[in-house]
């Protein structure tokens, strides 16, 4: 029953119908979450005995942090999907979401370095956590280039798969540097053994807007999806256009060598 | 709101933040609006000759 629900609604013709539909409840329960969480972190968290007002940055860093690697861990499941099932929706996906990780992992970088200066004396140091996000971030912008470099998108998406499941190795890197070097950056404080290490009064508005953050990601995946499909929609026709003009081009003259026709797919 | 010398710190972590957000939103609008008005016309073309 789940497979037939599943299959039913990753149908392109599905998605489109019930994302549509889904969307502007999306965008309108994102835009209230945010605001929400933005009360909560200007109004509601006390400063920290430690870090003073500084911790309010962690309100947006923290939620960044966790959707760049989210969405590289949906980009990997979708890349098994491209290259196990060549699931029509799977490279969709994946292409939507590149851009959406990339400015996750580059907001969790600058607000993090904009944390550091004050706290580390430092914008940036080469630390493990820091260094393998942005080799995460540096992943994203490679795997955005080669989708732009692959005119087909179905040879694009092959070789960005592999490039994708090649990558995830780096997110344990990412999850585990705290623990396997001598880092600058703390420890893990929200998902440890023993529980978090943060207190209630912060702790749930940093759930919230990690919360609210994921919402606005899958608002802006879905929408990003539907482009994408509409843009292969409009791609297949201007072939399919080009390949009737062709065609009358020969019927009105004898074929010469110039005049033969480019393979579908390839860039003109 | 008294972030004292932090001020400039967290401001532009949000103002980062929103700036990067905001433009991803409204590229994904315009984006799609531009995919879908393309479509249009040429499904209004293929209707239009046969």
């Amino acid at each position: 029953m789940w497979t037939a629900l599943w299959n039913r609604l990753a149908h392109p013709g599905q998605f489109l119908r019930w994302s549509g539909a889904a969307l502007p409840w999306l965008a309108a329960a994102s835009a209230l979450l945010v605001a929400a969480g933005l009360y909560l972190t200007f109004f509601v968290v006390p400063p920290d005995y430690q870090q003073g007002d500084t911790v309010r940055i962690m309100y947006v860093h923290v939620p960044a942090a966790i959707l760049g690697m989210g969405f590289y861990g949906a980009m990997t499941l979708s890349a098994i999907g491209t290259m196990v099932w060549r699931h029509p929706l799977a490279d969709v996906s994946q292409r939507a979401a590149a851009p959406i990780g990339a400015a996750f992992t580059l907001i969790c970088l600058v607000t993090g370095s904009l944390w550091g200066k004050p706290m580390w004396g430092t914008y940036w140091v080469w630390d493990a956590r820091l260094t393998s996000m942005l080799v995460l971030f540096l992943i994203y912008c490679g795997i955005i280039a080669l989708w732009r470099t692959i005119e087909d998108p179905s040879r694009a998406a092959r070789a960005v798969s592999i490039l994708t499941l090649v990558g995830a190795v780096n997110l344990p890197i990412i999850k585990f540097s705290v623990n396997w070097w001598s880092t600058l950056h703390q420890p893990a404080s929200i998902l440890r053994m023993g529980g978090s290490s943060i207190d209630s009064s912060m702790l749930y508005p940093l759930l919230e807007m990690v919360l609210a953050m994921t919402l606005l990601g899958v608002t802006l995946h879905l929408q990003a999806m539907r482009t994408e499909i509409y843009r292969r929609r409009v791609r297949t026709l201007l072939i399919r256009q080009a390949e009737r003009l062709d065609a009358g081009v020969q019927d009105a003259a004898p074929m010469t060598r110039a005049a033969t026709p480019l393979p579908v797919g390839q860039a003109i | 709101m008294e972030f004292g010398p932090y001020a400039p710190f967290i401001v532009g972590s949000y103002g980062f933040a929103a700036l990067v957000l905001g433009a991803l939103a409204l590229n994904g609008w315009w984006d799609g609006r531009a995919q879908r008005r393309a479509l249009a016309e040429l499904q209004d073309e293929r209707g239009g000759r046969s």
